[in-house]
C-alpha cells in the first residue's frame, strides 16, 4: 500500500478530486495548509502598511491506495493539478505498513 | 453654530432666551408662555440619540476591534464600552453643567459654564432646551442625552491611537480627566452661547472641531507619549477581521445620520440637508479613497473603502447642514485624498504609532472638514449662507477655531496622560503586550475555536 501526499493549488482541488474518482479512488483526506517553496509569498497592504507573507496557502490531499493503483494516482494528480506555473505543488509517495477499517476491523487492501 | 444653552424650565417662571443660529444672536425675547415641545421633533431627537449610541456600541467597537490583532480584540471593545459608559455617568454629574449649564462669570464664560446644574439640578420632565428656531423647544432630558452620546463617542475615538498596549486602568483614568479638562470646555466653546468659538461665528454643524479634531489631535499626542507598540513596522500587524471592520463601518454610517441630521435639533429641512450630505459626501469619499489607491499603484481595498467612508463622514460633520449636496461631494472626495496621504505616506515617514489612524482620519479629516465648511457654506457654491457671506472672512474664523482646538486638545491630553501614567503606569508590561491584552488585562479571549 502507498500513501500519496499532494500539495496543490487550492483552486485545483475539484479537478484533482474528479480525476481520482475517475480512477475508482474511494476516499481522500483534504487539509488547508500553508508553506513555501519556490513561489514567493504575497504582499498585503493595509492603509499603506505593507506586509509580505512568506507562507502561501495550499491544499494538502492525502490518498491511501493499493500498490498497483499508486502510479496512476500520482499521474492523475500531476495532470489535473498542473497549471504550468510556479507554485503548482509537489507529490510525495510513502509506503504504508498497515490499514484498518474501524467499523469492521478489515485490514490492508480491503480496508482502503 | 449648533445650539445655545439657554434653557427654560418649562414652568413659565423663567424667560426663554430666543436666539438665531448666527452670530447676531444676542437678542433676548421674553415670552409670556413657555413653548411646548413638538412631538415630531422630540421623537426624532430620541431616535437620533440612540443612533449615536449605536455608532459607539457596536459600531466603533467593531470598526476598531476588527483592525487590531486577534489577541487584543476584547480589550479594544471593553475599552471603548467602558470609556463611553464612564462618559455617560460623568456627563450627568458634572459634564452637562460644565458645557451647557448656567452662565459663568464673564471671564470664564467663553470657556466653561457654571456648576449650577451639577447632578442635573433643576431639570425635570417639563424642562425644555431651545433649538435653532425661535419658540421651538425639545425636552431638556432628550437634549442632555443627545449631547451625552457625543461626549461618549469622542472619548472612545481617542483610544484608536493607543490600543494594543495601554492599560485598561490607564484608559479609565485618562477618560475621566480628558473629558473634564478637554471635552466639556471645548463643547462649551463651540456650541454654547457665550462660548469662544460660538461668539467668533465658527461654523460647526455637528462637531467637526469638538468631536473629530479634538479626538484626533488628542489621539496623536496620547500615542506619542505612550510610545510605539512592540514590533511596530517590523512585525505583521494586519487587521484580524476586515469583516467586522466592514460591519462596524456600516453601523457608523447609519448611526451618523443621528449624529449629523440630529444636530439640527429638529425634524426639519436643515436635518434633511444634513441627511443628504451625510449620504453623498460619504459615498464620494468611499469612492475617492479607492481611486486614490489605484492612482498610487495599489489594489482598491476593503479597508480603503471603509477608511474613505469614515473620512467622508468626519469631513461632512461640520458641513452637514452648512453645505449644499455638491459642495459636500467635493468635500468628501478631497478629505479621502488628504487622509490617504496622511495615513499611508506621512505617518510612516514620521514613524509615530497612531495604531488605528485616529489622528490620520479623524484629526486630519476633521481639519479638512472644518476649513472646507468655510468654503462650501457660500451660496455661490450651493451652500446655505446668506448673500453677504464672505469665504475669506469665514475661513479666517474657521482656521482660528481649528488652531485653538488643536492647542487646547494637545495641552489637555498631555496633562491627562501624565496623570494616568502617575496613577496607573500607563502601559502594560512587554510580556502582557506580546501575550495580548485580552488575556493579560481581561482574562478572556475573543475567539475560542
Amino acid at each position: 500500500m502507498k500513501l500519496v501526499i499532494a500539495i496543490i493549488k487550492p483552486f485545483k482541488l475539484d479537478e484533482v478530486r474528479e480525476a481520482l474518482s475517475g480512477l475508482g479512488v474511494q476516499g481522500m483526506t483534504v487539509t488547508e495548509v500553508k508553506g513555501f517553496g519556490r513561489q514567493k509569498g504575497q504582499t498585503e497592504i493595509y492603509r499603506g502598511a505593507e506586509y509580505s507573507t512568506n507562507m502561501v496557502p495550499k491544499i494538502k490531499v492525502e490518498v491511501a491506495t493499493t500498490d498497483d493503483l499508486a502510479g496512476r494516482v500520482v499521474e492523475a494528480i500531476q495532470q489535473s493539478a498542473n497549471t504550468g506555473a510556479i507554485g503548482d505543488g509537489k507529490i510525495f509517495v510513502l509506503d504504508v505498513a498497515q490499514a484498518v477499517r474501524i467499523r469492521t476491523g478489515e485490514t490492508d487492501d480491503v480496508a482502503l | 453654530m449648533k445650539l445655545h444653552h439657554k434653557l427654560a424650565t418649562g414652568l413659565g417662571a423663567l424667560a426663554v432666551t430666543a436666539l438665531t443660529a448666527m452670530p447676531a444672536w444676542a437678542q433676548e425675547a421674553a415670552e409670556a408662555a413657555a413653548p411646548t415641545p413638538d412631538k415630531g421633533d422630540t421623537a426624532w431627537m430620541m431616535v437620533s440619540t440612540v443612533l449615536v449610541l449605536a455608532m459607539i456600541l457596536p459600531g466603533l467597537a467593531l470598526f476598531y476591534g476588527g483592525l487590531v490583532r486577534t489577541k487584543n480584540m476584547l480589550s479594544v471593545m471593553t475599552q471603548i464600552g467602558a470609556a463611553a459608559a464612564l462618559a455617560m455617568v460623568v456627563w450627568v454629574v458634572w459634564g452637562y453643567t460644565m458645557a451647557f449649564g448656567p452662565d459663568a462669570s464673564d471671564g470664564l464664560k467663553p470657556y466653561i459654564s457654571s456648576f449650577g446644574k451639577l447632578f442635573l439640578a433643576g431639570i425635570n420632565a417639563d424642562s425644555t432646551a431651545a433649538t435653532f428656531t425661535d419658540g421651538v423647544v425639545i425636552p431638556e432630558y432628550v437634549f442632555v442625552c443627545f449631547q451625552m452620546t457625543f461626549a461618549a463617542i469622542t472619548v472612545a475615538l481617542v483610544l484608536g491611537s493607543v490600543v494594543e498596549r495601554i492599560k485598561f486602568s490607564a484608559v479609565m483614568v485618562f477618560a475621566l480627566i480628558w473629558l473634564t479638562i478637554v471635552y466639556f470646555p471645548v463643547a462649551h466653546m463651540v456650541w454654547a452661547a457665550g462660548g469662544l468659538f460660538f461668539e467668533m461665528g465658527a461654523l460647526d454643524f455637528a462637531g467637526g472641531t469638538v468631536v473629530h479634531i479634538n479626538a484626533g489631535v488628542s489621539a496623536l499626542v496620547a500615542c506619542i507619549i505612550l510610545g510605539k507598540r512592540i514590533g511596530y513596522m517590523k512585525e505583521v500587524m494586519a487587521p484580524h477581521s476586515m469583516t467586522l471592520t466592514f460591519v462596524g463601518t456600516g453601523l457608523l454610517w447609519v448611526g451618523w445620520f443621528g449624529f449629523n441630521a440630529g444636530s439640527a435639533l429638529e425634524a426639519n429641512g436643515s436635518a434633511g440637508l444634513a441627511m443628504i450630505n451625510t449620504f453623498v459626501a460619504t459615498a464620494a469619499a468611499g469612492l475617492s479613497w479607492l481611486i486614490v489607491e489605484k492612482l498610487f499603484g495599489h489594489k482598491p481595498s476593503a479597508l480603503g473603502f471603509c477608511s474613505g467612508i469614515i473620512a467622508g463622514l468626519v469631513a461632512v460633520t461640520p458641513a452637514a447642514g452648512n453645505s449644499g449636496p455638491f459642495g459636500a461631494i467635493v468635500l468628501g472626495a478631497v478629505a479621502s485624498l488628504i487622509c490617504y496621504i496622511a495615513v499611508a505616506k506621512i505617518k510612516p515617514m514620521l514613524g509615530y504609532d497612531d495604531s488605528l489612524d485616529a489622528f490620520g482620519i479623524h484629526g486630519v479629516g476633521g481639519i479638512v472638514g472644518a476649513i472646507g465648511t468655510g468654503i462650501v457654506y457660500a451660496p455661490s457654491l450651493g451652500g446655505p449662507g446668506g448673500a453677504d457671506f464672505s469665504i475669506g472672512a469665514q475661513l479666517v474664523t474657521q482656521v482660528l477655531a481649528v488652531a485653538a482646538t488643536i492647542v487646547w486638545a494637545a495641552a489637555g491630553t498631555a496633562i491627562a496622560i501624565f496623570i494616568a501614567k502617575l496613577v496607573t503606569g500607563l502601559r502594560v508590561s512587554p510580556e502582557a503586550e506580546v501575550e495580548g491584552l485580552d488575556i493579560a488585562e481581561h482574562g478572556e479571549r475573543a475567539y475560542n475555536l
